[in-house]
């Protein structure tokens, strides 16, 4: 069963040759085939948000692009949120504000964070709760993730 | 004396009583003392938590009992 | 003792230890290990919810390129007994939901495995597994499954805990009995009497990260497994029996977990993937999809409740009844004795009876949920409260003070309570400004109480103290929820030392001493006092240090502030020993420090809530919207109050996921229709206001730092508090659950 393809894109800012199945998603590519096991798999269905991606810019679930869909683009992962001196703000304020229990929608939540901050510099909690509600979180109820993405907003408004 | 409460569901493995008084200095002898009373209810003491004045133990053996002691036998209870 | 004494740390709200590995992806969860060489472990599961199987061949697929294993039920072992600490329940059930053996019986129950070089190749073998069924009738309602003449799911299972011993077999697993006074008393002493009939259906834990497991067996029949599991060592003994394995052989390493919630406690795919690299002879890697963990793991029961309560003109409780039906799924277990237990915990009561039942239903084996049983049994009493205030025209938080109860009072599952903190919760409640605030048009308020136990259980910690005085803590609980963050707060606290100078790490189950499962609300309780104990095990070594040192007496040194002191009045010119100076020279004075302690902790304390939830109901459309919650817990003592809010928080959210959306529909041949997170809808973001959260800090006497246990409690009042709001919004009583638009609009309907 091997008609594999070969894509090359670049993945956290690095350009990067991988094989793949016609039929496998990105997901899987960045799992398994690149060892960044940041992108989560909750659903596989494009319901959940655990493997949320940056795809040239734009907030993308991995479980539903494939691989070969891939091919010269950019994609960061959590893995390539963090920054040359130490982590991004967005990371900083999900530990201060404790808006991370067991962590697993975590990566998929700062990514969304990400392109959210990009979009809108200072969102109020209605556009905050309406981004992020693709992101599923069963742990915090959301309270401590809101005031988590405020606070970075905050923050990174200052900063600009 | 120790005061020893029964559920409804073990009232049938010692004989239907709710509530007896017992001699015991520890949780060990009183249950030694139950089983010698009705045979066979210690394996379904075992199956119990106990709770002795308030507290409650899933795994009672040797904790004391004073002479005013109320002991209650509970369901275990679990968790998520 | 925990009076109010001035903390260093605890109270405070550091960053968690294990954070930054969790907010950069470098975190390792079940699914996030790949050794080399690793095969793919695959599940055929049932496509009926009850058959017989006739046979199974997995010639075929044994035979095709790729495959290196397929088991069936036969390639297990048959234990009896029973298994698990947290989760004991009797080993042959448990082995056949993790393989059904003569009979299927829930749709996606596992009948085989294949382990094969890719998840592709796998999944072809599945298909070429050939099983004959013998397609029975499902039994997918309670009340039918009630009934004599329902077909059986198990010829051999006899109700347990009959006063008589039960003549023919039943769906009815087992039923149990509380009672007290003379019910028929209590209620010809009423002035006023409230009935109602509640259903609620199943609803699952919803935890993100689906199961995941990695096992790899040596040719010694040696083993290692690597999962996301509330508790590793348990998980061993389980699978030791499933297998009849040495627990030696095996050895268990806990992931990062990606939520639990009671969910993980039992093993599903761990024995399946130790046979199946026992047989390929390689590492064997099997992850559920999402599909398989809603259809064929958790959930918690669908229930069928009555409930009965008579009252006072006053509002003083004169007597309550229940009887309580519980979903067991396929397999007896339901959570009815906590259910039964907890329903009428809050109040006084004298005379009260409560009958509740464990059915056996084509539906997945029920697991563990968040104080399991007890959101929906408080979900019947807090509505019947509601109703009986309404009727008295009392404020409902003033009913259930007149009826709350104190330290010293009978609890109604059998003991008196000890110091607990329920008047306390209702009298914040009654001064919380959300309750206060006036209600919008169109928006109704509901309040609603409830309780949970807590469990203690066994819990191993050490102490190592590094050369330069830093130190590491091993506990065996796997962090779910920041507990690693705990475990350093009390460690600090008791050593005198930096919170950051201390990292905490779960040992897998060779590397540290046996815990029960992270759950029950014991984590802090339970293994902070095993950490607490370990630590005043290494300040008693370290004041052997010091003496040593400088020539004095045990005795006669102190431990303040992280550092060892000459006790008052004792004349000794020298200067006081830090923790790091004292490591520095542990070689000369006998070596490393380590401090250990393990434990079965006793007297866990009860943990009551109570919630206001203000929500507005669309009359066109009949959805919820959430406007305003308050969760008021009583903690004991809050550690970290970040994560005490987390679980307050959390559970809050579960609650209300379950009381206005989350259910799972079967149709008529028991298949799950809604296997899936588009259709199985929990809380998003933008479904949800802020929660508010106030802690109460009654401490609880037995532990050091008076800490109660958080994680349950937060699920058991949301249900009753939704419910109680849209009666409050729309004038209606809708008793069921989930108050979903349609259900909501039928209702509203039936009132014009
Ligand atoms: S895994 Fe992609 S959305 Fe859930
Ligand atoms: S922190 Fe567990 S799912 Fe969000």
């Amino acid at each position: 069963m091997s008609n594999k393809v070969q894509i090359q894109s670049s993945v956290n800012g690095e350009i990067v040759d991988f094989l793949c199945d016609p039929q496998e998603t990105l997901l899987d590519v960045l799992r398994n085939r690149l060892s960044l096991t940041g992108t989560k798999e909750g659903c596989a269905t494009g319901d959940c948000g655990a493997c949320s991606v940056l795809l040239d810019g734009r907030l993308t679930c991995s479980c539903l692009v494939l691989g070969v869909e891939a091919v010269d683009k950019e994609i960061t992962t959590i893995e390539g949120i963090s920054e040359k001196d130490g982590l991004h703000p967005i990371q900083r304020k999900f530990l201060e504000r404790a808006a991370l229990q067991c962590g697993i929608c975590t990566p998929g939540l700062i990514v969304a964070t990400k392109a959210l901050l990009e979009k809108h510099k200072d969102p109020d909690e209605e556009t905050i709760r309406y981004w992020l509600a693709g992101n599923l979180c069963r742990c915090t109820g959301y309270d401590k993730i809101v005031r988590a993405v405020q606070d970075a907003a905050k923050e990174l408004s200052y900063e600009a | 004396m120790a005061k020893v409460i029964f559920p409804d569901h073990l009232l049938p493995f010692v004989g239907g009583n709710r509530e007896i008084n017992i001699e015991a200095k520890r949780y060990r002898e009183l249950v030694e003392i139950l089983e010698t009373r009705w045979p066979g209810c210690g394996i379904e003491l075992e199956k119990c938590a106990v709770a002795i004045d308030s507290q409650i133990y899933q795994d009672a053996f040797l904790e004391d009992l004073l002479s005013e002691s109320e002991v209650f036998f509970v369901r275990k209870i679990e968790g998520g | 003792m925990a009076e109010a004494v001035d903390y260093k740390i605890i109270g405070e709200r550091p960053v968690r230890p294990d954070g930054v590995d969790k907010v950069t992806g470098r975190a390792q969860y079940g699914a996030d290990l790949s050794l080399p060489n690793t095969l793919i472990g695959s599940v055929l599961r049932s496509p009926h919810a009850h058959a017989r199987i006739k046979s199974i061949d997995v010639t075929a697929a044994l035979s095709m390129q790729g495959v290196y294993a397929a088991i069936t039920s036969e390639d297990f072992a048959s234990p009896d007994g029973e298994v698990g600490g947290e989760a004991a329940g009797s080993a042959s059930d448990l082995a056949k939901n993790v393989m059904a053996t003569d009979k299927v019986l829930y749709h996606g129950h596992a009948v085989a495995a294949i382990a094969a070089s890719t998840k592709e190749i796998a999944d072809l073998a599945l298909d070429a597994i050939v099983v004959e069924y013998d397609v029975l009738e499902p039994v997918l309602d309670i009340d039918e499954a009630m009934k004599d003449t329902a077909p059986l799911l198990d010829p051999d299972c006899y109700t347990q805990n009959l006063p008589e011993k039960a003549e023919k077999p039943s769906n009815i697993a087992s039923v149990m009995q509380l009672s007290g006074g003379n019910l028929e008393e209590g209620f010809a002493a009423a002035d006023i009497i409230v009935e109602g009939e509640y259903n609620i259906p199943m609803a699952h834990q919803g935890y993100i990260e689906p199961h995941a497991c990695t096992a790899t067996v040596n040719e010694a029949g040696q083993a290692t497994v690597w999962c996301c599991t509330q508790g590793h060592f348990e998980f061993r003994s389980m699978t030791a029996a499933l297998l009849g394995m040495n627990i030696a052989d095996l050895k268990f390493i806990a992931s990062e977990i990606g939520g639990g919630f009671g969910g993980k406690t039992v093993v599903y795919l761990e024995p399946v993937a130790v046979l199946l690299s026992k047989i390929a002879g390689r590492p064997v890697k099997m992850t559920m999809s999402r599909e398989e963990v809603f259809r064929a793991t958790g959930p918690t029961s669908g229930t069928h409740c009555k409930v009965k309560v008579g009252a006072k003109k006053d509002g003083t409780l004169t007597a309550a009844s229940a009887w309580l039906a519980y979903e067991a799924g396929a397999f007896a277990g339901a959570p009815m004795g906590p259910g039964a237990m907890c329903i009428f915990a809050p109040y006084k009561l004298e005379n009260f009876f409560v009958e509740a039942f464990d059915v056996l239903v084509n539906k997945p084996k029920v697991a563990a949920y968040r104080a399991p049983g007890a959101p929906q049994s408080a979900h019947a009493m807090e509505i019947a409260l509601d109703d009986l205030a309404r009727e008295l025209e009392m404020d409902p938080i003033d009913l259930r003070l007149k009826n709350a109860v104190q330290e010293g009072d009978q609890a109604t599952y059998g003991p008196k309570f000890p110091r607990i903190g329920f008047k306390e919760c209702l009298e914040a409640a009654k001064n919380h400004p959300n309750y206060k605030t006036a209600l919008e048009e169109g928006t109704g308020r509901g309040v609603s109480a409830g309780f949970w136990f807590n469990v203690g259980m066994q819990s191993s910690a050490e102490v190592h103290v590094n050369e330069n005085g830093t130190v590491t803590l091993v506990e065996g609980n796997p962090d779910i929820g920041g507990s690693r963050a705990s475990m350093c707060i009390m460690a600090s606290e008791t050593l005198g030392i930096e919170y950051e100078s201390i990292r905490a790490m779960i040992g897998d189950t060779e590397s540290t001493g046996f815990s029960n499962v992270t759950g029950g609300s014991r984590t802090t309780f339970a293994t902070g006092m095993a950490v607490v104990q370990a630590c005043e095990d290494i300040i008693a070594q370290c004041k052997a240090r010091a003496a040593v040192t400088w020539g004095v007496d045990e005795d006669q040194v102190e431990w303040q502030d992280g550092q060892a002191i000459p006790a008052p009045g004792v004349n000794a010119d020298v200067k006081p020993l830090s923790l790091a100076d004292i490591a520095s020279q542990a070689h000369k004075t006998g070596g490393p420090l380590l401090g250990r302690a393990s434990l079965n902790a006793q007297g866990p304390g009860p943990s009551f809530a109570v919630n206001i939830c203000d929500l507005k109901v669309d009359q066109e459309t009949g959805k919820v919207d959430v406007t305003a919650f308050t969760a008021i817990q009583d903690a004991g003592k809050a550690i970290h109050p970040d994560y005490v809010e987390g679980q307050m928080q959390g559970g809050t959210s579960q609650g209300l996921g379950w009381a206005l959306n989350e259910e799972y529909i079967f149709d008529a041949n028991g298949v799950m229709e809604n296997a899936g997170f588009l259709d199985y809808r929990i809380p998003v973001a933008s479904d949800l206001p802020m929660i508010d959260c106030h802690i109460v800090e009654v401490p609880n006497p037995t532990h050091p730092f008076g800490v109660r246990g958080v994680g349950e409690t937060p699920i058991v009042t949301p249900l009753a508090a939704a419910a109680n709001a849209v009666r409050d919004a729309t004038g209606v009583r809708i008793n069921d659950l989930p108050l979903s638009p349609p259900k909501i609009l039928e209702a509203l309907d039936g009132n014009d």
